[in-house]
């Protein structure tokens, strides 16, 4: 039973939930069952909160029994990464300086989880403040990917895709600034979501980079992020860049599915030069299967996506170096005296800055700081804005021509662990379709496209105009069965058993 | 190096001073500039305080509609072009009392700009002072340095942070170089502060109470050869806290800087700290390299963008400014100019008013207020407004002495029980049986009584020293201990001798 239980969809879940057929209590403890099982060769969770899941679905089993109308997902479990506040429970966003710290109030994305009754199984790994795309950059070790543990299971949200494909949580929240939902999802073999920006609120997100920074959906299917999206979206009065409006119909987008006269555009410039040759030829069958289905493909083009990468690492941060400013052992989290000398301000700041930054989050504050400084501000920062505009104006232009478009989600399948970390450029390449997005706001989603030669999951993303993520989930919930018709099941379910320890 | 310094005047005779002056003020909104945190005075430390006004990770600003309508409110009362849309930005800044280590501030998009502001001075002429540009802003903490003799950082063991004043919201007012001011520079900028002062206080913005550092001012002076050369290099004053020290701190760097030039050196572009007690400024931060704030537009604030109708609003229902409402006032009065800026300078513009208001002559009530009450406020240590006595009664007591049933004497004696909690000043006389004696029986009476007692005042007198008639009088008056009117004894007087 435990194990049938993990393999269910959110959906799927929540049916039987409602029809009483099984408990929370159950379902919850079936998934801290198969973390404790299968995440010593993961590593997807950074601290699960056994107890507290446990109660919360105690508490929904309760209030259900005594005839109580519950939320859709009440009684669903979920992972959260742990860039997300959770009060009373440890946040760290993978970082030494963060180690061991209680946040004492709630991101508003898991006050609504809360509020849903979805027990929160605890918090996934990810690379320091969200900076990588491999997961390797966490200060507590690296995630693996379940569908060969040698790889890396995408980054930053590399915990959450993890747990999610290695049945251990049938959601979880990711943040995405560069695409850190959606290549994770990717390679993984899972479905990633990024909202339009603002529409899931922002408050309790330890922010890496705030004009990019958007939480979302991870999960096993287009309908369990539908319903998650409209747990956690909606107007937040203290996110000052929340769009009104309240989140709903995506789930019966995700139902309908119907393709009839959907305009589909490919992006040239996504998809060329260092795409590997299976993940295009996976994405081409996807295009295909979409236009047997009725709908019209379009090629666009999107010339200044050839900035768009330079234009994120400078955006990305400068931003970063303000935000992060405020880890200084003065107030929460780490606290280092110096080693020698006196314990001044200055010194310790610096010493504690020093021990809880990694590598990587220190090359990009340094980096960030520079881009800002007086004299530069213009060449950098000023023309990544520029260029920034000029993302947005191809994507208006393009979504002239088309309702949605596509693209493969990365160039590649998962590389392996240590591939590229002494390479932080090679990295960065592995965002360069994600990324346009977030400088540009809009919503995108990955979900699965089969399997490359190398018998490692492929992501196809598509994209959408702003405040039209309904558009996403109508697409991908059509592409979804469409591949699962061809492939006889979800393509996770391809994926090779874990060794389960006891 | 700091010892020597020019006499003022003598300073002034060689250079022509040039003021900047940033005042920051307070604004009295019932939460912070970002976050729902109440401001509160006085509070316990760190108890005013939200994971946002602390810069817990994840935490996000909200702008604080009141402070933005205060803000509005300013710039309008300055003469300022409000700015169809403005923005905040980060000040990036590593100290322990910002608790992000950056300010939320405004930088090239203020909501006000290109204002003035016309300042009276002391001999009646008025001085226009450029507004360059009023902004929005965030106040950072407080530390408190223990354990160093000077209280200073230096020399410290450790320091206290207190963030409940964090976050609170500022205005910043900056002006363009104040220039032409010539001898009155040290005037102009006390004056200047202490208009905007009595103009903060007339919106209702801020309690604009300099003691608690709700008004907070910067003063640049620089100086120059003569008015055509140009700028000379300039020196920061940070943090002056009174009107009198605003212009003590000009005097002193306009001294100090001109002894500086004089010896043929170069003046240090530098901030320096005011030193309330000796009237000195001392060197603080070196600003010639100066500090890279990496300012860059707030990415979790979308910009602002007040609608017009709503600043038209605003401007409609902006109250009479203090220095057009001091001179309708004056005029309705009948007050000298002297006399009108006695009462400003006391503090008692708004009591007098509001005693004329309760039906009291403008004349009575400035002679109460600035008379005996000013005397009793200056005995006790408190101002005018804390004294124990309202405008009704002030008014009440002038009606008495009016009707002449009490006379200026009395009054004093009923002032007094009031001010004791006696009562209005009704209840004084009755409780106290104050009232004049003017039973003509009783007073024939005490008049024989005095002319028997005083045969030789009574001489001169008929000798022709009418005058002399005053201690026949003032025996009068000790007998019947004040009740007397003093006019009604001199007639009987002159009546019973002549």
């Amino acid at each position: 039973m435990s194990a049938d239980l993990t393999r269910r969809t959110a959906a799927e879940l929540a049916a039987l939930l409602r029809d009483g057929d099984v408990s929370s209590v159950e379902v919850t403890r079936a998934h801290l069952d198969r973390t404790a099982a299968v995440d010593g060769a993961v590593h997807a969770f950074l601290h699960v909160n056994t107890d507290e899941a446990l109660a919360t679905a105690a508490d929904v089993d309760a209030r259900r029994a005594a005839g109580e109308e519950l939320h859709a997902l009440a009684g669903v479990p979920i992972a959260v990464k742990d860039i997300v506040v959770t009060q009373g429970q440890v946040t760290t966003a993978g970082s030494k300086i963060l180690q061991g710290w209680v946040p004492p109030y709630d991101a508003t994305v898991v006050t609504r989880l809360r509020a849903a009754g979805m027990p929160i199984l605890g918090k996934t790994n990810l690379d320091e403040f969200a900076m990588g795309s491999s997961t390797e950059h966490s200060a507590y070790g690296n995630t693996h990917n379940p569908w060969d543990l040698d790889r890396i299971p995408g980054g930053s949200g590399g915990g959450s895709a993890a747990a999610v494909a290695a049945y251990e949580a049938p959601l979880a929240i990711g943040t995405d600034t560069g695409g850190s939902i959606r290549q994770p999802a990717a390679v993984t073999g899972t479905v990633g979501v990024k909202p339009t920006y603002g529409s899931v609120s922002r408050y309790g997100l330890i922010a890496l980079a705030s004009s990019l920074d958007q939480a979302g959906p991870v999960s096993r299917t287009v309908l369990d992020s539908a319903l998650l999206h409209e747990v956690i979206g909606g107007h937040d009065p203290l996110d000052s860049t929340s769009l009104p409006g309240q989140a709903r119909g995506y789930a019966d987008a995700a139902r309908d599915g119907d393709l009839a006269g959907v305009r589909v555009g490919i992006v040239r410039e996504l998809g060329g030069e260092g795409y590997q040759e299976g993940v295009r030829a996976r994405f081409e069958e996807a295009v295909a299967l979409l236009e047997q289905a009725g709908a019209e493909v379009v090629e666009v083009s999107c010339p200044s996506f050839d900035y768009a990468l330079a234009a994120y690492y400078l955006i990305l941060p400068a931003e970063c170096s303000s935000n992060l400013a405020k880890f200084d052992g003065m107030r929460f989290g780490l606290r280092v005296e110096p080693a020698d000398g006196p314990a001044t301000a200055e010194r310790v700041m610096a010493a504690t800055r020093g021990a809880g930054f990694g590598d990587e989050v220190k090359r990009r504050v340094i980096l960030g700081t520079h881009a800002l400084s007086a004299g530069y501000f213009d060449a950098y920062y000023g023309s990544a804005q520029k260029v920034r505009t000029l993302i947005q104006r191809d994507f208006a232009a393009a979504f002239d021509q088309a309702d949605v478009l596509v693209s493969p989600t990365t160039p590649t399948t998962a590389f392996r662990l240590g591939e590229k970390l002494d390479d932080p450029l090679a990295m960065y390449l592995n965002d360069v379709a994600t990324i346009p997005a977030n400088l540009a706001g809009i919503p995108g989603m990955s979900l699965p496209a089969g399997l490359s030669d190398d018998g490692l999951p492929v992501g196809f993303q598509i994209l959408a105009p702003a405040r039209e993520d309904a558009r996403l989930y109508r697409v991908g919930g059509a592409l979804e069965r469409l591949l699962e018709e061809r492939w006889g099941g979800p393509i996770l379910g391809r994926a090779p058993e874990l060794e389960v320890a006891r | 190096m700091s010892a020597a310094l020019v006499d003022l005047d003598e300073a002034l005779d060689r250079y022509d001073p040039v003021l900047g002056i940033e005042v920051h003020v307070e604004l009295g909104t019932a939460s912070k500039m970002f976050d729902g945190a109440p401001q509160t005075f006085g509070a316990e430390p760190n108890t005013a305080v939200t994971p946002v006004s602390l810069g817990l990770p994840g935490a996000l600003p909200v702008v604080n509609g009141k402070a933005v309508e205060y803000a509005v409110r300013i710039g309008l009362a300055l003469n300022c072009r409000i700015a169809e849309t403005c923005r905040f930005a980060r000040k990036n800044y590593f100290y322990p009392d910002v608790p992000k280590n950056f300010q939320t501030s405004q930088y090239d998009e203020p909501i006000a700009a290109d204002g003035h502001l016309d300042v009276e001075l002391e001999d009646g002429t008025v001085f226009r002072v450029e507004i360059e540009r009023a902004h929005m802003e965030e106040d950072a903490g407080k530390n408190t340095h223990v354990g160093g003799s000077t209280g200073r950082i230096h020399g410290a063991e450790y320091s206290l942070v207190d963030y409940n004043r964090a976050g609170i919201p500022l205005v910043e007012i900056v002006t363009r170089p104040i220039e032409g001011a010539g001898r009155r520079a040290p005037e102009v900028a006390r004056a200047y502060v202490a208009t905007l002062r009595d103009i903060f206080r007339a919106l209702g913005v801020s309690e604009a109470r300099m003691e608690r550092g709700n008004v907070r001012a910067d003063v640049n002076v620089s100086l120059r050869p003569s008015p055509d050369a140009p700028l000379g290099t300039r020196t920061e004053t940070k943090n002056v806290n009174s009107f009198r020290s605003v212009e003590r701190a000009v005097r002193h760097e306009i001294s100090r800087q001109a002894a500086v030039l004089d010896a043929g050196q170069s003046v240090v572009q530098e901030t320096r700290h005011w030193h309330e007690d000796s009237g000195t400024t001392s060197p603080g931060r070196v600003k010639s390299d100066a500090e890279d704030y990496r300012y860059f537009p707030e990415p979790d604030l979308v910009p602002l963008a007040p609608p017009r109708e709503w600043v038209e609003e605003i401007r409609a229902s902006l109250p009479e400014m203090p220095a057009v409402r001091r001179r309708r006032l004056q005029a309705e009065w009948g007050f000298t100019d002297a006399e009108m800026r006695d009462l400003v300078n006391a503090g008692a513009g708004d009591l007098v008013e509001a005693t004329v208001t309760a039906g009291a002559s403008p004349a009575a009530a400035r002679k109460w207020w600035m008379g005996e009450l000013s005397r009793t406020a200056k005995n006790d240590g408190v101002t005018l407004e804390e004294l124990a006595v309202t405008p009704g009664q002030v008014a009440a007591l002038a009606a008495l002495v009016e009707a002449g049933r009490i006379n200026d004497k009395l009054a004093r004696q009923v002032l007094e029980g009031v001010l004791a909690g006696e009562g209005s000043p009704e209840d004084v006389v009755v409780a106290r049986g104050l009232e004049v004696v003017s039973d003509d029986g009783a007073l024939e009476a005490a008049v024989d009584e005095a002319i028997a007692a005083n045969p030789d005042v009574v001489q001169k007198i008929r000798g022709g020293k009418v005058q002399a008639a005053g201690a026949i009088v003032g025996a009068v008056m000790k007998s019947t201990r004040g009740q007397a009117d003093a006019g009604r004894v001199r007639e009987i007087l002159m009546a019973r001798i002549g």
